[in-house]
Order: C-alpha cells, then structure tokens, then sequence
C-alpha cells in the first residue's frame, strides 16, 4: 500500500460500498488538494453523506482505496483516531452538547489530549482560554458562552458547531450542509464564515443551495448515483447537461 | 495534580453532604455507645445496623449514578459488583470462624465439610487475610466490568441492549453462585460469621463501627465521584451520554471513556457489598437476583439520577418505606415499589432531588432579572446594549 500517490490532501480512488444491494457509492473518485475550499452538489440520495461517512471512518467502503496527507490509509482507522489525524465533520443536522455550555463545548472540542487520564486531571491553561475566546469571537458567539447550548437559535448552534471544528484544529473539514434551515442573513454570514476557514485549511461543503455555492465561488463537483458527474466551476458544472438532467432539471 | 482534582470536586452541595456523613459517622456510633438505653437521645444498635445497611445501599445508587446519569449506561446488573464485593467479604469472615464451625474444622467452612471437600479450593486461599480479600472486594467486581465493558462497549452495544445483556450477566452469576460444586457455598450461601479484625461481629462497638465504616467509604466516594464528573473527562462523560457520534468524530475513544467510568463504578458498588455483609451477617446468590438490581435504579430515579446527592437520598427514602411498609402490609410492597416508579418516572422525571434544584434555579434566575429590571430603571438603559447583544 505505499504506492506513489501524488501529494493531495484526501485521495479517493474507486471506493464502492453497497447497502442491502443497493449501490450508494459506484467506483467513486474524488481528490482535494491541500487549502483547497470544494463544494459538492447532487441530488439526494447520490452518495454525498456516505462519501463523507467513508472519509471519517463511519463506514467502511467494499472497494477501492481512501488517502490522507498521501500514505495515511483512512479505510483502517476508526471515527476517533481519523478526526485526531486531523479531519473534522459538521453533521447535517447541527449536533452540539446541549447539556454543556457554549464554553464547554468549545473547551472539549479543543485539540488537547484526549485520553480518560489526561481528561481527568486536566486544567485549563490561559493559552486554551485565550484560543477559546478566539473562536468564541470568530463563530459571533461571546455574549451567550456561559448560556447551555440547548438555548441556542438553530442558526447559533450551527455556527457553534463550525467553531466546535475550528477547535479541533482540523486540516481537512467536512461539511453536511451548513446552511439548511437559516436565514438569508445568516446564510451569507456563513459563507464568508467558511471563506475564512478555508483560508488556513481545506473545507469541503456538501449544500442544496445554489445562491450559497455560487456566493462561495469555488470548484464544484456534483454527484449522482454513487460518482463524479461533473466538475469544474460553478458556471460550468450548471451549463453540463448531464447535470441539468439528474439534477438541476428535476 | 491530584488535589486540583479534589478542589474542584467540592462544590458547595457535594461539600455539606460530605460533611453530613462524616457528623453522622461520629455521631451515631457515640449516641448508641456513650448513652444509656433509657436515654431520650439513644440510638439502639439494631437501628445503627439498619441505617448502616441503607448506607451501603446508597453508595450502590451512587456507583449507579454515576454510569446511568453521567454517561447514559442504564446497568441493569449493578447489584452483581455489589454481590460480588459481598462475597469476597464474606469469604473472610468464614475464614475468620476458624475451628469454631459446627464441624470443628480448622481450615474448611461447614459446608464444605458438609460437601466432603478434603480440602481448600484454590481461590479461597489468601481469604484468610484482611489486605487480600479488602483488595478482592474491588479488584473482583472491577474486572469483570472491565471484561464485560471491553466486549460490550468496543461493540457498541448500546441502550436497551445493554441493560438486557448486563441482566443476564447478573441471571448468569445467580445460576453460578447457586450451584455447590462453585465453592461458595451454593443456595445457603455465606453465613455464622464470628469476628472482624478480631472483634466479635454482634458487639454493638463494631456494629457502630461498621456504621462509621459506611458513612465514611460514603463520604470518600461521593467526593472522588464528584470529582470525576466535574472534570473534562466528566465533562466528555455526559457528551457521549448525549451524542455519542458527535463525540467519537471530536476524537475521543468513547469505548475506553465508558469502560473507565462503568470499572470504577463497578469497584464502588463492591465496597458497598461488602460494608453490606458484615452488617446483615449473610451473602447468599439472592443478593444476585435481577430484581435486585431493577429496585437500585428505582432508587436512583426517586432521588434524581445525574445528581450524586439524588441516588443517596432515594436509597435511603426507598429503603425507609420499605422497612416500614414490609412491616404493615408485606404483600403489597412490591406494587407499592412498582407503582412508585411510574410515578416518579411521570411526574418527577428528575427525581426529588432534581426538581428542587431546578425549581431553586427557576427562583433565583427569576430574581436575577427582578434585580436586573430595578437598576435598569434606575440607570436607565445601563444594561441595555448587553441585552442587545445577547438577542
């Protein structure tokens, strides 16, 4: 397993996985280069949220070959070890601890050891403070740090979660959807959220809004039935017929 | 590092508590010893014995709580660790009987004479010692939640599952302990226990001090629980118990998070199993009874599970009625019991203890932002960009 692979941030090469004979993912290919910000599109049920379960290591995929960083086998790691490698996932529905507060989630995302010992005894250092009032700052979130996440506005914990990641330190990020259900406002604040991000890392988005991908101007894959349709720019991928008939079209 | 650990662990509630158990582990031994019997204050000792059972009882609910509140594991098996650490107890004090038996044998319990056993099976060896079955009470029970979790968790056996599989570890060990050839002394189990620590077990000084014992191993663990469940890995505790997936992708191996928590708790059920014996003077496989283990959560849920303090008061309120309900109308204790959880599970879903809490922080919040209103008022507008900025 050591052949050459070119030096991509995440490589997939001919993953197939089949659920009960149903194909979700057909000989899928998929490569994101480091830094790079990637949008994928496709209508449901083409494979995108299985694609992300593969990368973190939810599911294990029948075929094919998944890559991190170049020689780092994803296909043999399990949820915790790949997101201390360093990928970090939003869900599609936003999952925060609504039992901890905005501060406590952000302190137990923090890229800090994560054994049953080192939790037990640890202290907060000021540098870990100072890294959560960052980010409490970047996700728009100080004012509520000490309120339980459960009293969060949808739109809040959905950036809550974004800062959870930012925590993690991640240099590859996962994103199921980021902006379902929010508002306009909302919506265009989180674009030049994960604009941002991507600056310092590579993000992934998975999105049914167009306006939002098109505000995101970036590379555009879409997906259908399990594989690459298409990929290009924003304007290419729309103009693809083949893509107006799975997709757009319908 | 250590002693940050147990700053933090006492909060003010936790603090009181502890403190209530250390008075009472002075107290009631001194009321029932330096007062005379016709003494409006004295404790007489069957009373001492009582309290001291429910003691016991109160740090199983403990041990429970902190697996079924904090981290979402509902064991149905608790009862197990608690037998078990009985049982390690009791093999010491049948050691202790010496040629004292009806059988006058110095090295074989009775009923291994009875059974025509030449001699001591190789695991009652070493019982003989104080040190070696205190240290059996937690290292039994501790690996066989280790064994049982490693398997259970690294599987990701969850919920109902769960709680039916650590039933029929419980089912399983009853079977076990029932039978004669397992040595330890099939359906009669364990009894005629004579002295402890060389003091005979029905004086009322070593009843006190077996009171004073419990309240302390009590005391002691209500602190380290608390520690752990307000440090981050408590903290990780009760993000797994809430969303266990998000948790495993923010990297933490929710599998070895659960197992810790499930082995420590398994230890202290068998300090309490084995404070437990010496006080009722008896193990036997009843102790193993799924039923057994059912009534604990009951008593965690009438307290307030995930509260630590909940579990303590529900054991000793359950185990109150119980006493004296058992006395009134025997046949109707177990529908009383039934009942009382669907009652609780309906219209206390917190316990007592939880919905007194959350009715103490309803009336302060709601002072809070009495207060809040006055000096707004007053300062007009002073707090006003705040509340801007928290819409």
């Amino acid at each position: 397993m050591t052949g050459k692979k070119p030096k991509s941030l995440l490589y997939l090469d001919g993953v197939s996985v089949s659920f009960d004979g149903f194909k979700a993912l057909n000989s899928l290919s998929f490569i994101v280069e480091p830094g790079e910000l990637r949008a994928i599109i496709g209508p449901n049920g083409a494979g995108k949220t299985t694609m992300m379960d593969i990368i973190t290591g939810k599911t294990r995929p029948d075929a094919g070959e998944v890559f991190f960083k170049g020689d780092i086998d994803l296909t043999k790691k399990d949820e915790a070890e790949i997101a201390q490698l360093g990928i970090g996932r939003k869900f599609q529905k936003p999952t925060v601890f609504e039992n901890h507060t905005v501060w406590d989630n952000l302190e137990l995302a923090l890229n800090r050891r994560r054994g049953v010992f080192a939790t037990l005894f640890y202290r907060i250092t000021g540098e870990d403070k100072a890294r959560i009032e960052e980010i409490l700052s970047i996700v728009r979130l100080a004012a509520r740090r000490d309120d339980l996440a459960a009293n969060l506005s949808h739109g809040q914990k959905q950036w809550l979660e974004i800062g959870m990641l930012l925590a993690q330190e991640p240099e590859l990020l996962l994103v199921d959807e980021p902006v379902a259900g929010m508002t306009d406002a909302e919506t265009a604040e989180t674009a030049i959220l994960l604009k941002e991000i991507a600056r310092t890392r590579s993000v992934v988005v998975v999105e049914h809004d167009m306006g939002f991908i098109r505000d995101l101007g970036v590379k555009v894959t879409c997906l259908a039935e399990g594989s690459v349709l298409a990929e290009g720019s924003i304007d290419f991928v729309s103009n693809d017929p083949k893509v107006i008939e799975n997709y757009l079209g319908r | 590092m250590i002693t940050s650990f147990l700053v933090k662990s006492l909060d003010r509630t936790i603090l009181i508590a502890a403190a209530l158990l250390l008075a009472l582990a002075v107290l009631v031994p001194a009321l029932n010893l330096l007062t005379a019997p016709d003494h409006p204050l004295h404790v007489p000792t069957y009373l001492v014995s009582l309290f001291g059972k429910y003691l016991t009882y109160a740090l199983l609910a403990l041990a429970l709580d902190l697996v079924w509140g904090f981290c979402g594991i509902l064991s149905l098996g608790h009862a197990a660790f608690f037998a078990l650490g009985g049982y390690a107890m009791g093999m010491y004090l049948m050691r202790q009987i010496g040629a004292r038996g009806s059988y006058g044998n110095p090295l074989l319990p009775d009923f291994m004479v009875f059974l025509n056993w030449k001699e001591l099976p190789w695991f009652w060896y070493g019982f003989d010692m104080f040190w070696f079955a205190a240290l059996m009470v937690v290292v039994v029970p501790g690996l066989i939640a280790f064994v049982f979790g490693w398997f259970a968790f690294r599987s990701r056996v969850n919920g109902v599952y769960l709680s039916i599989i650590t039933q029929a570890m419980t089912y399983a060990l009853l079977l076990a302990f029932f039978r004669n050839d397992m040595g330890f002394g099939g359906n009669n189990g364990l009894t005629d226990f004579k002295d402890i620590l060389g003091f005979n077990i029905q004086a009322d000084g070593t009843r006190a001090a077996l009171f004073a014992a419990s309240a302390l191993a009590l005391a002691l663990s209500l602190v380290v629980t608390s520690g752990i469940v307000r440090s981050k890995f408590g903290k990780v505790l009760v993000a797994l118990r809430d969303a266990e997936s998000r948790t495993r992708f923010l990297g933490y191996r929710v599998e070895h998070m659960k197992l810790f928590a499930f082995t420590v708790s398994a230890m202290m059920a068998g300090v309490a199993g084995a404070l437990y014996v010496p006080q009722v003077g008896i193990i036997n496989p009843g102790e193993f009874e799924p039923g057994n283990s059912i009534e604990v959560v009951i008593w965690t849920a009438v307290g307030g599970r995930g509260t630590l303090i909940g579990p303590i008061i529900g054991a000793i309120l359950v185990n109150g009625g119980k006493s004296i309900f058992t006395a009134a109308f025997p046949e109707f204790w177990l529908f009383a019991l039934g009942g009382l959880f669907v009652l609780v599970t309906l219209f206390l879903p917190k316990g007592v203890v939880g919905t007194a809490q959350q009715y103490l922080a309803r009336r302060k919040a709601h002072r809070a932002a009495e207060r809040q209103d006055g000096e707004s008022d007053k300062e007009q507008g002073a707090t006003a960009p705040e509340a801007m900025a928290a819409e």
